[in-house]
Protein backbone atom coordinates (compact mmCIF):
# COMPACT_ATOMS: atom_id res chain seq x y z
CA UNK A 1 0.00 0.00 0.00
CA UNK A 2 1.40 3.81 -0.72
CA UNK A 3 2.22 6.04 1.98
CA UNK A 4 -0.66 8.26 0.74
CA UNK A 5 -2.97 5.52 1.02
CA UNK A 6 -1.81 4.86 4.76
CA UNK A 7 -2.35 8.33 5.42
CA UNK A 8 -5.51 8.88 4.57
CA UNK A 9 -6.59 5.40 6.46
CA UNK A 10 -4.74 8.01 9.13
CA UNK A 11 -7.07 10.72 8.59
CA UNK A 12 -9.72 8.33 8.79
CA UNK A 13 -8.86 6.80 12.58
CA UNK A 14 -7.79 10.95 13.32
CA UNK A 15 -11.71 11.86 12.83
CA UNK A 16 -12.95 8.81 14.25
CA UNK A 17 -10.66 9.38 17.70
CA UNK A 18 -12.37 12.81 17.74
CA UNK A 19 -15.44 11.59 17.45
CA UNK A 20 -14.73 8.52 19.73
CA UNK A 21 -13.61 11.55 22.35
CA UNK A 22 -16.14 14.18 21.84
CA UNK A 23 -19.25 11.11 22.80
CA UNK A 24 -17.06 10.40 25.48
CA UNK A 25 -18.29 13.72 27.24
CA UNK A 26 -21.97 12.34 27.37
CA UNK A 27 -23.07 9.23 29.30
CA UNK A 28 -25.88 8.66 26.67
CA UNK A 29 -23.04 8.51 24.04
CA UNK A 30 -20.32 7.38 25.57
CA UNK A 31 -20.26 3.66 25.14
CA UNK A 32 -20.54 4.40 21.18
CA UNK A 33 -17.69 6.85 21.79
CA UNK A 34 -15.21 4.45 23.04
CA UNK A 35 -16.51 1.70 20.00
CA UNK A 36 -15.53 4.34 17.00
CA UNK A 37 -12.43 5.47 19.15
CA UNK A 38 -11.56 1.52 19.32
CA UNK A 39 -12.41 1.28 15.96
CA UNK A 40 -9.97 4.30 15.07
CA UNK A 41 -7.20 1.97 16.68
CA UNK A 42 -7.87 -0.66 14.68
CA UNK A 43 -7.75 1.21 11.76
CA UNK A 44 -4.83 2.98 12.32
CA UNK A 45 -2.95 -0.67 13.09
CA UNK A 46 -4.05 -2.51 10.28
CA UNK A 47 -3.61 0.03 7.58
CA UNK A 48 -0.13 0.03 9.03
CA UNK A 49 0.43 -3.68 8.68
CA UNK A 50 0.41 -2.68 5.05
CA UNK A 51 3.05 -0.18 4.80
CA UNK A 52 5.71 -2.00 2.49
CA UNK A 53 8.56 -1.49 5.44
CA UNK A 54 7.39 -4.37 7.13
CA UNK A 55 8.95 -7.74 6.15
CA UNK A 56 8.33 -9.78 8.50
CA UNK A 57 5.20 -10.43 10.75
CA UNK A 58 6.01 -13.34 13.28
CA UNK A 59 7.22 -11.19 15.82
CA UNK A 60 4.22 -9.01 15.16
CA UNK A 61 2.17 -11.66 15.78
CA UNK A 62 3.56 -12.60 18.76
CA UNK A 63 4.01 -9.51 20.45
CA UNK A 64 0.29 -8.68 19.90
CA UNK A 65 -1.28 -12.08 20.82
CA UNK A 66 0.77 -11.74 24.57
CA UNK A 67 -0.56 -7.93 24.66
CA UNK A 68 -4.30 -8.52 24.06
CA UNK A 69 -4.00 -11.83 25.94
CA UNK A 70 -2.51 -9.95 29.08
CA UNK A 71 -4.79 -6.92 28.32
CA UNK A 72 -7.79 -8.15 28.21
CA UNK A 73 -7.50 -10.58 31.11
CA UNK A 74 -6.50 -7.68 33.57
CA UNK A 75 -9.30 -5.83 31.71
CA UNK A 76 -11.85 -8.55 32.71
CA UNK A 77 -10.53 -9.38 36.48
CA UNK A 78 -9.64 -6.32 37.78
CA UNK A 79 -12.68 -4.80 40.90
CA UNK A 80 -13.65 -1.64 40.10
CA UNK A 81 -12.40 -0.52 43.50
CA UNK A 82 -9.08 -1.36 41.94
CA UNK A 83 -9.43 0.71 38.96
CA UNK A 84 -6.64 3.48 39.90
CA UNK A 85 -4.41 0.64 40.15
CA UNK A 86 -5.49 -0.44 36.84
CA UNK A 87 -5.31 2.66 34.76
CA UNK A 88 -1.79 3.12 36.24
CA UNK A 89 -0.68 -0.15 35.20
CA UNK A 90 -2.15 0.70 31.05
CA UNK A 91 -0.48 4.10 31.46
CA UNK A 92 2.89 2.76 32.51
CA UNK A 93 2.86 0.00 29.59
CA UNK A 94 2.22 3.03 26.95
CA UNK A 95 4.66 4.76 28.20
CA UNK A 96 7.72 2.15 28.22
CA UNK A 97 5.94 1.38 24.71
CA UNK A 98 7.00 4.79 23.50
CA UNK A 99 10.53 4.91 25.12
CA UNK A 100 10.88 1.31 23.48
CA UNK A 101 9.30 3.00 20.12
CA UNK A 102 11.73 5.97 20.16
CA UNK A 103 14.93 3.74 21.27
CA UNK A 104 14.12 1.74 17.76
CA UNK A 105 13.54 4.66 15.84
CA UNK A 106 17.62 5.18 16.35
CA UNK A 107 18.01 2.17 14.67
CA UNK A 108 15.87 2.07 11.45
CA UNK A 109 15.94 5.52 11.81
CA UNK A 110 18.02 8.45 10.49
CA UNK A 111 20.25 10.35 12.23
CA UNK A 112 19.61 13.69 11.74
CA UNK A 113 19.31 15.96 14.72
CA UNK A 114 15.65 16.77 14.88
CA UNK A 115 14.83 12.56 14.73
CA UNK A 116 17.71 12.37 17.31
CA UNK A 117 16.15 15.46 20.16
CA UNK A 118 12.79 13.57 19.67
CA UNK A 119 14.10 9.67 20.45
CA UNK A 120 15.83 11.63 23.82
CA UNK A 121 12.42 13.43 23.98
CA UNK A 122 10.03 9.89 23.68
CA UNK A 123 13.00 7.90 25.95
CA UNK A 124 12.53 10.49 28.67
CA UNK A 125 8.73 11.07 28.62
CA UNK A 126 8.13 7.65 27.92
CA UNK A 127 10.94 6.64 30.90
CA UNK A 128 9.25 9.33 33.69
CA UNK A 129 5.77 8.09 32.74
CA UNK A 130 6.70 4.25 32.70
CA UNK A 131 8.70 4.50 36.79
CA UNK A 132 6.30 6.93 37.51
CA UNK A 133 3.23 4.73 36.63
CA UNK A 134 4.49 1.51 38.83
CA UNK A 135 5.53 4.01 41.39
CA UNK A 136 1.98 5.39 41.49
CA UNK A 137 0.42 1.71 41.22
CA UNK A 138 2.58 0.68 44.63
CA UNK A 139 1.16 4.14 46.48
CA UNK A 140 -2.46 2.69 45.34
CA UNK A 141 -2.16 -1.01 45.80
CA UNK A 142 -0.21 0.12 49.08
CA UNK A 143 2.31 -2.79 47.95
CA UNK A 144 4.82 0.53 49.54
CA UNK A 145 3.98 3.08 51.79
CA UNK A 146 0.74 5.55 50.28
CA UNK A 147 2.64 8.60 52.62
CA UNK A 148 4.86 11.40 50.74
CA UNK A 149 8.65 10.38 50.97
CA UNK A 150 10.81 12.81 51.71
CA UNK A 151 14.43 13.50 52.41
CA UNK A 152 16.79 16.56 53.47
CA UNK A 153 18.71 17.39 49.98
CA UNK A 154 15.69 15.98 47.76
CA UNK A 155 15.12 19.13 45.54
CA UNK A 156 19.54 19.17 45.10
CA UNK A 157 19.25 15.63 44.04
CA UNK A 158 16.23 16.20 41.92
CA UNK A 159 18.27 18.90 40.12
CA UNK A 160 21.41 17.33 39.37
CA UNK A 161 18.74 14.06 38.19
CA UNK A 162 17.36 16.89 35.51
CA UNK A 163 20.83 18.26 34.88
CA UNK A 164 22.48 14.50 34.46
CA UNK A 165 19.58 14.20 31.39
CA UNK A 166 20.11 17.25 29.95
CA UNK A 167 24.10 16.58 29.68
CA UNK A 168 23.32 13.14 28.76
CA UNK A 169 21.01 14.40 26.10
CA UNK A 170 23.00 16.90 24.69
CA UNK A 171 26.00 14.53 24.19
CA UNK A 172 23.99 11.62 22.90
CA UNK A 173 22.93 14.19 19.98
CA UNK A 174 26.18 15.07 19.07
CA UNK A 175 27.75 11.59 18.87
CA UNK A 176 24.79 9.24 18.16
CA UNK A 177 26.23 6.05 18.50
CA UNK A 178 23.32 3.22 18.34
CA UNK A 179 25.49 1.93 21.40
CA UNK A 180 25.97 5.22 22.70
CA UNK A 181 27.02 4.92 26.70
CA UNK A 182 24.59 8.34 26.61
CA UNK A 183 21.68 6.72 25.38
CA UNK A 184 21.59 3.93 28.33
CA UNK A 185 22.79 6.73 30.96
CA UNK A 186 19.42 8.78 29.62
CA UNK A 187 17.34 5.39 29.79
CA UNK A 188 18.41 5.16 33.46
CA UNK A 189 17.88 8.48 34.65
CA UNK A 190 14.47 9.27 32.80
CA UNK A 191 13.92 6.22 34.85
CA UNK A 192 14.80 7.61 38.31
CA UNK A 193 13.24 10.89 37.32
CA UNK A 194 10.08 9.18 37.20
CA UNK A 195 10.18 7.87 40.48
CA UNK A 196 11.63 10.56 42.34
CA UNK A 197 8.90 12.79 40.69
CA UNK A 198 6.20 10.81 42.20
CA UNK A 199 7.22 9.15 45.88
CA UNK A 200 6.93 12.77 47.44
CA UNK A 201 3.20 12.83 46.56
CA UNK A 202 1.08 11.59 49.03
CA UNK A 203 -1.93 9.15 48.74
CA UNK A 204 -5.01 11.71 48.92
CA UNK A 205 -3.19 13.82 45.89
CA UNK A 206 -3.16 10.53 43.62
CA UNK A 207 -6.16 11.84 41.80
CA UNK A 208 -3.83 15.03 40.25
CA UNK A 209 -0.77 12.51 39.85
CA UNK A 210 -3.08 9.94 37.76
CA UNK A 211 -4.19 12.63 35.39
CA UNK A 212 -0.67 14.01 34.97
CA UNK A 213 1.09 10.66 34.01
CA UNK A 214 -1.96 9.87 31.75
CA UNK A 215 -1.39 13.34 29.91
CA UNK A 216 2.27 12.12 29.93
CA UNK A 217 1.77 8.72 28.18
CA UNK A 218 0.13 10.88 25.25
CA UNK A 219 2.66 13.21 25.24
CA UNK A 220 5.13 9.87 25.05
CA UNK A 221 3.34 8.66 21.92
CA UNK A 222 3.10 12.04 20.30
CA UNK A 223 7.49 12.36 20.99
CA UNK A 224 7.87 8.88 19.15
CA UNK A 225 5.49 10.13 16.56
CA UNK A 226 8.13 12.93 16.00
CA UNK A 227 10.85 10.45 15.71
CA UNK A 228 9.43 8.24 13.83
CA UNK A 229 7.83 10.82 11.51
CA UNK A 230 4.20 9.91 11.73
CA UNK A 231 0.93 12.18 11.51
CA UNK A 232 -1.43 9.67 13.79
CA UNK A 233 0.58 9.34 16.82
CA UNK A 234 1.13 13.11 17.18
CA UNK A 235 -2.59 13.69 16.27
CA UNK A 236 -3.66 11.02 19.38
CA UNK A 237 -0.93 11.68 21.41
CA UNK A 238 -1.68 15.28 21.97
CA UNK A 239 -5.56 14.59 22.21
CA UNK A 240 -4.52 12.56 25.24
CA UNK A 241 -2.05 14.89 26.65
CA UNK A 242 -4.46 17.82 26.31
CA UNK A 243 -7.02 15.40 28.25
CA UNK A 244 -4.99 15.00 30.86
CA UNK A 245 -3.92 18.50 31.19
CA UNK A 246 -7.46 19.50 31.90
CA UNK A 247 -8.33 16.26 34.03
CA UNK A 248 -5.11 17.55 35.98
CA UNK A 249 -6.25 21.50 36.13
CA UNK A 250 -9.74 20.28 37.52
CA UNK A 251 -8.38 17.86 40.09
CA UNK A 252 -6.03 21.10 41.33
CA UNK A 253 -8.94 23.48 41.28
CA UNK A 254 -10.93 21.00 43.25
CA UNK A 255 -8.51 21.08 45.86
CA UNK A 256 -7.22 24.95 45.54
CA UNK A 257 -4.12 24.23 44.96
CA UNK A 258 -1.87 24.84 42.12
CA UNK A 259 -0.71 22.06 40.32
CA UNK A 260 3.69 22.93 41.32
CA UNK A 261 2.03 22.80 44.71
CA UNK A 262 0.13 19.34 44.42
CA UNK A 263 4.20 17.85 43.06
CA UNK A 264 6.80 19.74 45.28
CA UNK A 265 4.41 20.13 48.47
CA UNK A 266 5.93 17.24 50.27
CA UNK A 267 9.24 18.82 50.21
CA UNK A 268 7.78 22.31 52.45
CA UNK A 269 7.23 22.39 55.69
CA UNK A 270 3.74 21.37 56.23
CA UNK A 271 1.41 23.37 58.80
CA UNK A 272 -0.48 22.16 61.54
CA UNK A 273 -4.22 22.67 61.87
CA UNK A 274 -5.46 24.20 64.99
CA UNK A 275 -6.10 21.05 67.09
CA UNK A 276 -10.09 21.09 67.35
CA UNK A 277 -11.22 19.85 71.37
CA UNK A 278 -14.65 18.64 71.83
CA UNK A 279 -17.08 15.89 72.39
CA UNK A 280 -18.17 13.23 69.79
CA UNK A 281 -22.01 12.07 69.96
CA UNK A 282 -22.28 8.47 69.20
CA UNK A 283 -25.37 6.98 67.64
CA UNK A 284 -26.59 3.44 67.60
CA UNK A 285 -28.40 2.02 64.44
CA UNK A 286 -31.49 1.61 66.06
CA UNK A 287 -31.47 5.64 66.67
CA UNK A 288 -29.84 6.32 63.21
CA UNK A 289 -32.73 4.28 61.70
CA UNK A 290 -35.28 6.22 63.60
CA UNK A 291 -33.71 9.49 62.29
CA UNK A 292 -33.72 8.51 58.65
CA UNK A 293 -37.34 7.01 58.96
CA UNK A 294 -38.29 10.39 58.95
CA UNK A 295 -36.14 12.17 57.16
CA UNK A 296 -37.83 13.69 53.95
CA UNK A 297 -34.17 14.25 52.34
CA UNK A 298 -30.70 12.30 52.43
CA UNK A 299 -27.79 12.95 50.68
CA UNK A 300 -24.71 9.98 50.66
CA UNK A 301 -21.25 11.62 51.33
CA UNK A 302 -18.89 8.79 49.95
CA UNK A 303 -15.22 8.86 50.16
CA UNK A 304 -12.09 6.71 49.54
CA UNK A 305 -12.96 4.33 52.85
CA UNK A 306 -16.42 3.53 51.21
CA UNK A 307 -14.32 1.77 48.40
CA UNK A 308 -12.27 0.21 51.41
CA UNK A 309 -14.56 -1.39 53.21
CA UNK A 310 -16.50 -2.53 49.70
CA UNK A 311 -19.94 -0.98 50.97
CA UNK A 312 -20.88 0.76 47.41
CA UNK A 313 -23.88 -2.50 47.50
CA UNK A 314 -25.18 -1.70 50.94
CA UNK A 315 -25.40 2.26 50.54
CA UNK A 316 -27.04 1.38 47.41
CA UNK A 317 -29.54 -1.22 49.03
CA UNK A 318 -30.31 1.67 51.85
CA UNK A 319 -30.91 3.94 49.45
CA UNK A 320 -33.35 1.99 47.91
CA UNK A 321 -35.45 1.85 51.31
CA UNK A 322 -34.94 5.52 52.13
CA UNK A 323 -36.44 6.13 48.51
CA UNK A 324 -39.12 3.36 49.26
CA UNK A 325 -40.28 5.10 52.07
CA UNK A 326 -40.36 8.28 50.97
CA UNK A 327 -37.43 10.29 51.25
CA UNK A 328 -35.55 11.93 48.60
CA UNK A 329 -32.09 10.45 48.17
CA UNK A 330 -28.94 12.03 46.42
CA UNK A 331 -25.17 11.27 46.47
CA UNK A 332 -23.09 13.89 46.49
CA UNK A 333 -19.67 13.40 44.89
CA UNK A 334 -15.90 15.58 45.63
CA UNK A 335 -14.22 16.18 42.68
CA UNK A 336 -11.09 14.24 44.34
CA UNK A 337 -13.49 11.63 46.44
CA UNK A 338 -11.52 8.79 46.46
CA UNK A 339 -8.18 8.12 44.38
CA UNK A 340 -8.85 8.87 40.91
CA UNK A 341 -11.09 11.28 39.35
CA UNK A 342 -14.36 10.12 39.17
CA UNK A 343 -13.39 6.68 41.21
CA UNK A 344 -16.98 7.10 43.17
CA UNK A 345 -19.23 7.85 40.75
CA UNK A 346 -17.73 4.27 38.82
CA UNK A 347 -17.90 2.16 42.75
CA UNK A 348 -21.80 3.92 42.47
CA UNK A 349 -22.59 2.90 39.26
CA UNK A 350 -20.94 -0.41 39.71
CA UNK A 351 -23.98 -0.77 42.68
CA UNK A 352 -26.40 0.12 40.04
CA UNK A 353 -27.31 3.55 41.27
CA UNK A 354 -28.67 5.75 38.47
CA UNK A 355 -25.76 8.41 37.44
CA UNK A 356 -28.59 11.24 37.86
CA UNK A 357 -28.95 10.33 41.58
CA UNK A 358 -24.93 11.83 41.56
CA UNK A 359 -25.10 15.42 42.42
CA UNK A 360 -21.65 17.24 41.85
CA UNK A 361 -20.55 19.20 44.88
CA UNK A 362 -21.37 23.02 43.94
CA UNK A 363 -25.20 21.65 42.91
CA UNK A 364 -25.76 19.98 46.54
CA UNK A 365 -23.85 22.54 48.10
CA UNK A 366 -26.54 25.53 47.63
CA UNK A 367 -29.56 23.01 48.73
CA UNK A 368 -27.40 21.94 51.91
CA UNK A 369 -29.89 23.75 54.52
CA UNK A 370 -32.70 21.85 53.62
CA UNK A 371 -31.36 18.49 53.41
CA UNK A 372 -32.14 16.42 56.28
CA UNK A 373 -29.60 13.55 57.03
CA UNK A 374 -26.17 13.87 55.40
CA UNK A 375 -24.14 10.45 55.42
CA UNK A 376 -20.44 10.58 55.34
CA UNK A 377 -19.20 7.31 54.27
CA UNK A 378 -15.34 7.40 54.55
CA UNK A 379 -14.67 10.81 53.40
CA UNK A 380 -12.78 12.86 55.93
CA UNK A 381 -10.81 16.36 54.16
CA UNK A 382 -13.81 16.41 51.52
CA UNK A 383 -16.20 17.18 54.27
CA UNK A 384 -13.89 18.73 56.71
CA UNK A 385 -15.19 22.64 57.62
CA UNK A 386 -11.51 23.14 58.55
CA UNK A 387 -11.21 23.77 55.28
CA UNK A 388 -13.72 26.85 55.43
CA UNK A 389 -12.82 28.09 58.93
CA UNK A 390 -9.47 27.32 60.09
CA UNK A 391 -6.83 29.48 57.88
CA UNK A 392 -3.86 27.08 59.90
CA UNK A 393 -5.31 24.06 58.60
CA UNK A 394 -3.10 22.65 55.47
CA UNK A 395 -6.75 22.05 53.41
CA UNK A 396 -7.69 25.54 53.82
CA UNK A 397 -9.40 27.25 51.04
CA UNK A 398 -9.87 23.72 49.59
CA UNK A 399 -13.76 23.70 48.77
CA UNK A 400 -15.95 21.39 50.47
CA UNK A 401 -18.91 20.01 50.60
CA UNK A 402 -20.72 21.59 53.22
CA UNK A 403 -22.54 18.35 55.46
CA UNK A 404 -22.38 20.81 58.36
CA UNK A 405 -24.95 22.84 56.69
CA UNK A 406 -27.15 19.50 57.28
CA UNK A 407 -29.74 19.55 59.93
CA UNK A 408 -28.30 15.93 60.64
CA UNK A 409 -24.59 14.89 60.12
CA UNK A 410 -24.33 10.95 60.08
CA UNK A 411 -20.40 10.44 60.02
CA UNK A 412 -19.55 6.29 59.37
CA UNK A 413 -16.12 6.00 60.87
CA UNK A 414 -14.29 2.46 62.08
CA UNK A 415 -12.50 4.56 65.24
CA UNK A 416 -11.75 8.09 65.83
CA UNK A 417 -8.41 7.68 64.34
CA UNK A 418 -7.40 10.98 62.14
CA UNK A 419 -8.02 10.31 58.55
CA UNK A 420 -5.91 10.26 55.61
CA UNK A 421 -4.23 13.60 55.67
CA UNK A 422 -4.43 13.31 59.63
CA UNK A 423 -6.18 16.74 59.52
CA UNK A 424 -8.54 16.81 62.71
CA UNK A 425 -12.04 17.29 61.37
CA UNK A 426 -14.05 19.70 63.70
CA UNK A 427 -17.46 18.22 61.64
CA UNK A 428 -16.57 14.98 64.07
CA UNK A 429 -17.49 17.50 66.86
CA UNK A 430 -20.09 19.51 65.50
CA UNK A 431 -23.42 19.86 66.72
CA UNK A 432 -25.74 18.17 64.64
CA UNK A 433 -23.19 15.48 64.12
CA UNK A 434 -23.54 12.03 65.12
CA UNK A 435 -21.25 9.34 64.99
CA UNK A 436 -21.90 5.69 63.42
CA UNK A 437 -18.92 3.79 64.62
CA UNK A 438 -17.91 0.43 63.24
CA UNK A 439 -16.90 -1.44 59.70
CA UNK A 440 -18.93 1.41 57.69
CA UNK A 441 -20.03 -1.89 55.70
CA UNK A 442 -21.71 -3.00 58.51
CA UNK A 443 -22.94 0.11 59.98
CA UNK A 444 -24.51 0.28 56.58
CA UNK A 445 -26.07 -3.32 56.91
CA UNK A 446 -27.70 -2.93 60.17
CA UNK A 447 -29.87 0.43 59.44
CA UNK A 448 -30.60 -1.82 55.73
CA UNK A 449 -31.57 -4.74 58.80
CA UNK A 450 -33.43 -2.43 60.77
CA UNK A 451 -35.70 -1.09 57.53
CA UNK A 452 -37.11 -4.52 56.91
CA UNK A 453 -37.52 -5.95 60.11
CA UNK B 1 10.17 21.90 7.00
CA UNK B 2 9.13 18.28 7.86
CA UNK B 3 9.60 19.60 11.47
CA UNK B 4 7.69 22.75 11.10
CA UNK B 5 4.54 20.85 9.18
CA UNK B 6 4.86 18.29 12.61
CA UNK B 7 4.43 21.07 14.92
CA UNK B 8 1.71 22.29 13.04
CA UNK B 9 -0.50 19.34 13.13
CA UNK B 10 0.76 19.23 17.21
CA UNK B 11 -0.25 22.53 17.81
CA UNK B 12 -3.57 22.43 16.19
CA UNK B 13 -4.62 19.01 17.86
CA UNK B 14 -3.78 20.24 21.40
CA UNK B 15 -6.47 22.96 20.86
CA UNK B 16 -8.87 20.39 19.80
CA UNK B 17 -7.83 18.07 22.71
CA UNK B 18 -8.89 21.28 25.22
CA UNK B 19 -11.83 22.19 23.36
CA UNK B 20 -13.04 18.33 23.04
CA UNK B 21 -12.78 17.28 26.74
CA UNK B 22 -13.27 20.29 28.60
CA UNK B 23 -17.04 19.94 29.20
CA UNK B 24 -16.95 16.10 30.23
CA UNK B 25 -19.57 16.06 33.61
CA UNK B 26 -17.38 14.79 36.95
CA UNK B 27 -19.52 11.11 36.54
CA UNK B 28 -17.54 10.19 33.63
CA UNK B 29 -13.96 11.02 34.36
CA UNK B 30 -12.55 7.80 35.03
CA UNK B 31 -14.25 6.11 31.64
CA UNK B 32 -12.65 9.47 29.76
CA UNK B 33 -9.43 9.06 31.41
CA UNK B 34 -9.03 5.12 30.78
CA UNK B 35 -10.67 5.72 27.08
CA UNK B 36 -7.76 8.27 26.96
CA UNK B 37 -5.50 5.92 28.06
CA UNK B 38 -6.51 3.61 25.15
CA UNK B 39 -5.77 5.93 22.92
CA UNK B 40 -2.01 6.80 23.77
CA UNK B 41 -1.50 3.32 23.01
CA UNK B 42 -1.75 4.52 19.44
CA UNK B 43 1.75 4.40 20.26
CA UNK B 44 1.36 0.44 18.61
CA UNK B 45 1.44 1.45 15.30
CA UNK B 46 5.33 3.02 15.20
CA UNK B 47 5.65 -0.15 17.27
CA UNK B 48 4.39 -2.13 14.58
CA UNK B 49 6.63 -0.37 12.36
CA UNK B 50 9.98 -1.44 14.23
CA UNK B 51 8.68 -4.76 14.85
CA UNK B 52 8.43 -5.81 11.28
CA UNK B 53 11.47 -3.94 10.54
CA UNK B 54 14.44 -5.87 8.59
CA UNK B 55 16.72 -4.71 11.40
CA UNK B 56 17.35 -6.88 14.36
CA UNK B 57 17.29 -4.72 17.31
CA UNK B 58 14.93 -2.71 16.14
CA UNK B 59 12.61 -5.72 15.53
CA UNK B 60 13.15 -6.93 19.33
CA UNK B 61 12.63 -3.27 20.76
CA UNK B 62 9.46 -2.96 18.42
CA UNK B 63 8.36 -6.57 19.51
CA UNK B 64 8.56 -5.48 23.49
CA UNK B 65 6.77 -2.50 22.28
CA UNK B 66 3.90 -3.87 20.34
CA UNK B 67 3.89 -6.11 23.66
CA UNK B 68 3.32 -3.03 26.25
CA UNK B 69 1.08 -0.98 23.65
CA UNK B 70 -1.30 -3.86 23.18
CA UNK B 71 -1.79 -4.52 26.39
CA UNK B 72 -2.71 -0.87 26.92
CA UNK B 73 -4.99 -0.50 23.66
CA UNK B 74 -6.47 -3.85 24.29
CA UNK B 75 -6.94 -3.56 28.09
CA UNK B 76 -8.13 -0.03 28.29
CA UNK B 77 -10.58 -0.44 25.75
CA UNK B 78 -12.46 -3.27 27.51
CA UNK B 79 -11.79 -1.86 30.97
CA UNK B 80 -13.93 1.66 29.63
CA UNK B 81 -16.45 -0.39 28.07
CA UNK B 82 -16.98 -2.62 31.10
CA UNK B 83 -17.20 0.58 33.46
CA UNK B 84 -19.82 2.35 30.79
CA UNK B 85 -22.14 -0.28 30.73
CA UNK B 86 -22.67 -0.05 34.05
CA UNK B 87 -23.97 3.98 34.12
CA UNK B 88 -27.33 3.77 33.82
CA UNK B 89 -30.01 6.05 34.18
CA UNK B 90 -32.89 5.95 37.02
CA UNK B 91 -35.54 3.76 34.69
CA UNK B 92 -33.10 1.66 33.58
CA UNK B 93 -31.60 0.74 36.75
CA UNK B 94 -34.55 -0.21 38.17
CA UNK B 95 -35.87 -2.51 35.63
CA UNK B 96 -32.66 -4.59 35.64
CA UNK B 97 -32.88 -4.38 39.49
CA UNK B 98 -30.20 -4.34 41.99
CA UNK B 99 -27.07 -6.91 41.85
CA UNK B 100 -25.13 -6.60 45.00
Amino acid sequence: MSLELINVGYIVAAVLFIFGLKMLGSPATAVRGNWLSAWAMLIAVVVTLLDKSIVSYEWIIVGVLIGTVIGAVAAQKVQMTAMPEMVALFNGSGGLSSLLVGWAALHDGGDSLFILITVALSILIGGMTFSGSLIAYGKLAEVMTSRAIVFSAQRLVNALILVGIVVSAVLFCMDPATDSIWLYVLVGLSLLFGVMAVIPIGGADMPVVISLLNSYSGLAACAAGFAINNNILIVAGSLVGAAGIILTNIMCKAMNRSLANVLFSGFGAVKTATKVEGEVKPITAEDAFLILESAASVTFVPGYGMAVAQAQHVVRELGELLEANGAEVTYAIHPVAGRMPGHMNVLLAEANVPYDQLVEMDDINPRMNNIDVAVVIGANDVVNPAARNDENSPIYGMPIINVDHARTVFVLKRSMASGFSGVDNPLFFGENTRMLFGDAKQSIANLVAEFKS
Amino acid sequence: MEAIFLAFILMLSIFLGFELISKVPATLHTPLMSGANAVSGITMVGALLSAGNANEISTVLGCLAVIFATVNVVGGYMVTNRMLAMFKKKDAAKSTGGKA
